[in-house]
């Protein structure tokens, strides 16, 4: 066991709990908060990873924005602020087909790995030259019809949260 | 560097989000628990790319950064959506949503009609 791997585990313990926290947590604001400790795990393993540009980008858009705006989204729609009991239905269900993914995959990982060490540690090239290299030769498609994609869901979020477009008078 | 305990934290954190997507009640922690998903793919196409010499490089890597923005457009959707259902049930509970009738039948507990412009 390298250092590499005792951070690593460290770290996926950290983002395992804090997951566990946001599902099971009676608030509704720290399921946020602890969502913040959970992705920022994450990003802690991309980096021993050796992927830079994905750690950063997701602490900059999911820890930075997508948090931010599910946290509006809490205030936005008046959650209680106290611990409240009926934010869970049945568990039983949940805790079984849940289960039964994280143990089926990671039974599966184990069956494909089982303890084995990857030879010359992590691949390199996990910096901006090399992603921006990626990303504007081999998938500048991809990119750019990604970029149409985030035009539309934004033009789609707007028209969705006005109530005076084409609710009664206009298209509908 | 062993890779199976990024995979196996990947699998924990999808397991976690499926329970969280089956469990929860409200829709704002339900989109949380889809990102808990999400980050879980993304966690296995990390890893996957820094251990295998792939033809092209940083293939998984670029593909999370796609997951990435994909998960941004959902919860600027999705967070519309939700303020939606709010503003029309005064709440965001999702076994309260009706799932068969009219639109109509929407405005009958609203505390009073939205202002027509």
């Amino acid at each position: 066991m390298t250092g590499v791997d005792a951070v690593m585990l460290a770290l996926g313990a950290v983002a395992v709990g804090a997951g566990a926290m946001v599902v099971g947590t009676r608030h509704v604001v720290r399921a946020g908060l602890w969502l913040v400790v959970a992705l920022g795990a994450v990003a802690g393993i991309y980096l021993a990873l050796g992927a830079e540009v994905v750690a950063w980008v997701q602490v900059l858009i999911y820890v930075g924005a997508v948090v931010v705006l599910l946290l509006f989204a809490v205030m936005l729609t008046r959650a209680p602020i106290g611990a409240s009991d009926d934010l869970d239905r049945s568990r039983w269900p949940g805790a079984l087909v849940g289960g039964g993914a994280a143990l089926g995959l990671g039974a599966l990982f184990v069956d494909a790995y089982r303890w084995t060490r990857v030879s010359g540690g992590v691949v390199p090239g996990g910096g901006a030259d090399t992603i921006g290299t990626a990303v504007f030769t081999d998938w500048v498609l991809p990119f750019e019809v990604l970029s149409v994609l985030l035009l539309s869901a934004l033009v789609g979020a707007i028209v969705v949260s006005r109530p005076d477009v084409g609710a009664r008078d206009g298209g509908a | 560097m062993r890779p199976v305990i990024p995979y196996c934290v990947a699998a924990a954190l999808f397991g976690l989000g499926v329970y969280g997507v089956l469990v929860r009640r409200n829709a704002v922690l339900l989109l949380m628990a889809v990102e808990l998903m999400l980050n879980a793919v993304n966690l296995v196409l990390v890893t996957a790319d820094a251990t295998v010499r792939a033809v092209l490089p940083a293939t998984g890597q670029v593909f999370a950064l796609f997951v990435v923005v994909l998960a941004a457009a959902e919860v600027g959707v999705g967070l519309a959506i939700v303020l939606q259902l709010y503003r029309a049930r005064r709440s965001v509970a999702l076994d309260e949503v009706p799932l068969d009738p009219g639109p109509m039948d929407w405005d009958t507990d609203r505390p009073e009609p939205e202002p027509a412009r």
